[in-house]
């Protein structure tokens, strides 16, 4: 970086990435077919600046659990903590990255950025700019800064939501299957650069999957869940270096591993998980 | 240009057959003015103030009357999208009530406000607010839901949500419901102003009313064109350049 003021420099410096428990939490929606247990007394441990990928069929409660820990919905009973004190809300330093891009179309990509940072106070509009600046800078995209978002391809949008979530520095990074609508050449760049920014800015992250290839790419370790209702089944330790070629041989050991386990555990249901 | 010359060519060979029209005698010309005279009539109305006089007349209750329709259709439409109960109540009433064609209106202003510039205003914003509340309401409400979560999530609440997001989010629709607003007011003044005579200023609506009276066929028709022009320039001046910028900026439909 060039020229930075000192609470920019501040502000770009690594915040300490955060831990995450959440014990015996349960979670019930009701459906038009009735009541499903989305969540069933699940606890887990997310370590500081984890990788931690969530693995399942659809309806298994992953995404339910992200919710929970982004704030964004509340646990039926148990309870979720974020460094030792309980998530009530939403909060700046847990951000999430949707499925679908969740960008906002009547603001650029820029504006697009600096929203979550204008909510965040300490920053005169000069500095969110050079912030924003960093981040686009960081997903490739700072020649993009004034594009509209329907301009930009399936891949560039994602990389402007991982910009946006970026922005505010959180502590946590919450994927709710931010991939899993593009191309496979895409996803490839992606996961590449995924790994190159989480080592870059220190972050705990929680990625939620169905491609178990994915989550043995990305993740420190794996977590399975399966539906009916909701709960965590196994659990895989990645020993892999990084960064991961999803193509590698050694990956494949391991996917095929867990792929084995899920069907063990969804039978009749696995054709939802891709390998 | 090839598009300009082909509406150029249109609306020349519509004016020449009808001048060859109202020439040919098939027709009293009481009944089918030329072209010439009703701009002859034009020409002479407004240099003699009478125009000039009944379009400002008619402007300033349309604007008086669209704005207030707006000040109240669009924080009621906003806040009926986002209470169930008010979309069971107010909402259901707005979508009745904008079935009722807006002269309807004009027997009950007559009576409640009598032969005055607030019975005018009454009518302009009936048949303003209703259509405005109903665009809102169902444009906020087509919003996908994954914006208000995106928010959420970036620590958005409250007036924040709504001014950085609910609105903009809505905007493309608003301008509809704008514009249709628009649309209906301008019908329902030029029903109130045939209708009704009052005395603190005749409107176009008169001037073509009193043209029939007067079997001043020329007036009549000029009044028309110009009741036209001003509805297309309003497009062009208050809507076309919002729409414009929403398909550009969200991409949707062409640009040209």
């Amino acid at each position: 970086m060039k020229k930075v003021t000192v609470s920019l420099q501040s502000e770009l410096a690594n915040t300490s990435p955060e831990r995450i428990e959440a014990n015996n939490v349960s979670k019930s929606f009701t459906t038009d077919r009735g009541k499903v247990l989305a969540l069933d007394r699940v606890s887990v441990k997310v370590g500081e600046g984890e990788f931690l990928c969530f693995v399942g069929p659809s309806g298994c409660g992953k995404s339910t659990l992200l919710n929970l820990i982004a704030g964004i919905d509340q646990p039926d009973s148990g309870q979720i903590l974020a460094n030792g004190e309980n998530i009530t809300g939403p909060g700046r330093d847990r951000m999430v990255m949707f499925q679908e891009h969740a960008l906002f179309p009547w603001l650029d990509v820029m504006g697009n950025v600096l929203f979550g940072l204008r909510l965040k106070p300490g920053l005169n509009s000069k500095e969110r700019r050079e912030v924003a600046k960093y981040y686009l800078h960081l997903v490739g995209l700072e020649k993009s800064e004034r594009a509209n978002i329907h301009e930009l391809s399936g891949g560039m949008k994602q990389r402007v939501a991982l910009a946006r979530a970026l922005a505010p520095n959180p502590r946590v990074l919450l994927m709710d299957e931010p991939f899993a609508a593009l191309d496979a050449l895409t996803r490839e760049h992606l996961y590449g650069d995924i790994q190159r920014i989480w080592e870059a800015r220190r972050k705990t992250i929680i990625f939620v999957t169905h491609n178990v290839r994915e989550a043995a790419c990305l993740g420190d370790r794996v977590l399975l869940f399966s539906p009916n209702p909701g709960r965590i089944r196994a659990e895989f330790r990645i020993e892999l270096p990084r960064p991961r070629d999803i193509n590698s041989v050694e990956l494949a050991r391991y996917s095929t591993e867990i792929t084995t386990a899920l069907k063990g555990f969804t039978s009749g249901q696995g054709k939802e998980v891709s390998e | 240009m090839i598009h300009r010359i082909f509406t150029v060519a249109f609306f020349l060979v519509l004016l020449v057959s009808w001048e060859v029209a109202s020439r040919s005698g098939l027709w009293s010309p009481v009944l089918l003015p030329s072209p010439l005279n009703v701009l002859e009539y034009m020409w002479q109305a407004t240099m003699d103030g009478t125009l000039v006089t009944s379009t400002m007349v008619t402007m300033k209750r349309l604007l008086l009357g669209y704005g207030i329709g707006l000040l109240f259709g669009v924080p009621l439409g906003l806040l009926t999208s986002r209470f169930r109960i008010l979309q069971d109540t107010l909402g259901l009433l707005a979508l009745g009530i904008q079935t009722l064609p807006s002269v309807c209106w004009v027997p009950l202003a007559l009576l409640w406000f009598g032969q005055t510039e607030a019975a005018m205003l009454f009518v302009v914003v009936m048949g303003t607010l209703w259509s405005v509340l109903i665009a809102t309401s169902d444009g906020v409400r087509s919003m996908p839901p994954i914006y208000l979560r995106a928010a959420r999530t970036m620590g958005s609440k409250g007036l924040h949500t709504w001014v950085n997001v609910i609105l903009p989010a809505s905007l493309p629709y608003l301008i509809g419901g704008m514009k249709q607003g628009w649309a209906f007011a301008w019908r329902s003044l030029m029903a109130a102003e045939i209708f009704v005579t009052i005395l603190s200023g005749f409107g176009l609506g008169q001037l073509l009313q009193y043209g029939r009276e007067l079997l001043a066929m020329d007036q009549v028709v000029a009044v028309m064109v110009i009741i036209v022009a001003i509805g297309l320039l309003a497009d062009r001046i208050l809507f076309s350049p919002w729409e414009r910028f929403f398909h550009k900026r969200w991409g949707t439909g062409s640009t040209n």
